[in-house]
């Protein structure tokens, strides 16, 4: 992983929100951070090409956009893991799926456009499996003002 | 609701916003609609909240935050909506929910999601949200991702 230097670091940590809704967004958030408006579109290019940022844009809300998402959670036996952990990632509707150090130890999100689908495809890992998905829909979300400060 | 404009902005967003002087004129061009519709609808579904955000979308792995500890803890169902807030307005919590127990397996109904660089700092994060909820907290863990078994991003068909 190579190091970032200053102007990188001050795009990632100042313009992970709020970029302008103006007819010039680059020019009008780089005055902000001393950039000009080339600068910034070159630096930002720079950062998706290197990987250092996955995209630059709106952040979409699945849920907002109409569909469904749920946390769900199987006490996987060790030894039959990667088994579902493959009957599990089969499912086109599973977006993210990780191994975590608990009893409860495959926690994945299920995310569909119809939100009856949710059911459906628990129901359907659970007879996949034999074993007990545990749905753990969110009943209320907390305001976070998301930031990763490098 | 989203109307078909809307799903063909966020079709044409997904990806990111052009690398261009004007992109909003740019995604106008593209969409067949003028500049100032597409400033107004994204600035609309940003006050809605279809748009969490706009701006840089890091990736956590390439940039060293390879830590991921979920946070999860017991708190009285008559306390959560308070601890939950403050536990949100965390700078280093990323997602913050209630959640429904599974008992007695999972006592717990409050997630917050901690990143840092390594284990330990999220363990120090984590305990800095212990002394900000205090008695509170019936209990609480902290889980690690091990292994990432799968990871697609959103898809949403025009």
């Amino acid at each position: 992983m190579r190091s970032l230097d200053p102007t990188e670091k001050a795009i990632i940590n100042g313009l992970q929100g709020g970029f302008p809704l103006t007819q010039r967004p680059y020019r009008d958030a780089g005055a902000k951070l001393g950039l000009s408006e080339g600068e910034m579109i070159e630096e930002i290019g720079n950062l998706i090409a290197g990987g250092q940022l996955s995209r630059f844009g709106p952040l979409w809300n699945a849920e907002a956009l109409g569909g469904a998402v749920c946390l769900a959670a199987i006490a996987v036996p060790p030894e039959r893991f990667e088994e579902v952990a493959g009957l599990v990632n089969a499912h086109p509707e599973i977006a993210h799926n990780y191994e975590r150090d608990h009893e409860l130890n495959m926690w994945f999100v299920v995310s569909a456009e119809d939100p009856a689908r949710i059911a459906q495809v628990i129901a359907e890992i659970e007879r996949e499996t034999g074993l007990r998905v545990r749905a753990m829909p969110k009943t209320r979300e907390f305001f976070v003002g998301f930031r990763v400060e490098v | 609701m989203l109307d078909a404009i809307d799903r063909k902005l966020i079709a044409a967003t997904q990806a990111g916003l052009p690398l261009v002087a004007e992109p909003y004129r740019a995604l106008a061009d593209q969409l067949n609609l003028d500049e100032a519709g597409v400033i107004n609808r994204l600035t609309r579904l940003l006050e809605e909240g279809a748009i969490r955000r706009i701006g840089a979308i890091p990736n956590h792995y390439a940039l060293g935050t390879t830590a991921n500890g979920m946070s999860v803890w017991d708190i009285a169902d008559e306390a959560v909506a308070d601890i939950g807030a403050r536990v949100g307005a965390l700078d280093f919590v990323t997602h913050c929910y209630e959640r429904p127990r599974h008992l007695p397996l999972w006592p717990y109904n409050l997630f917050a999601m901690v990143h840092g660089r390594t284990r330990d700092e999220v363990r120090a994060k984590v305990a800095e949200i212990a002394v900000l909820v205090g008695p509170a907290a019936r209990a609480h863990e902290v889980l690690f991702s091990t292994r990432i078994l799968k990871k697609t991003g959103l898809r949403i068909a025009a």
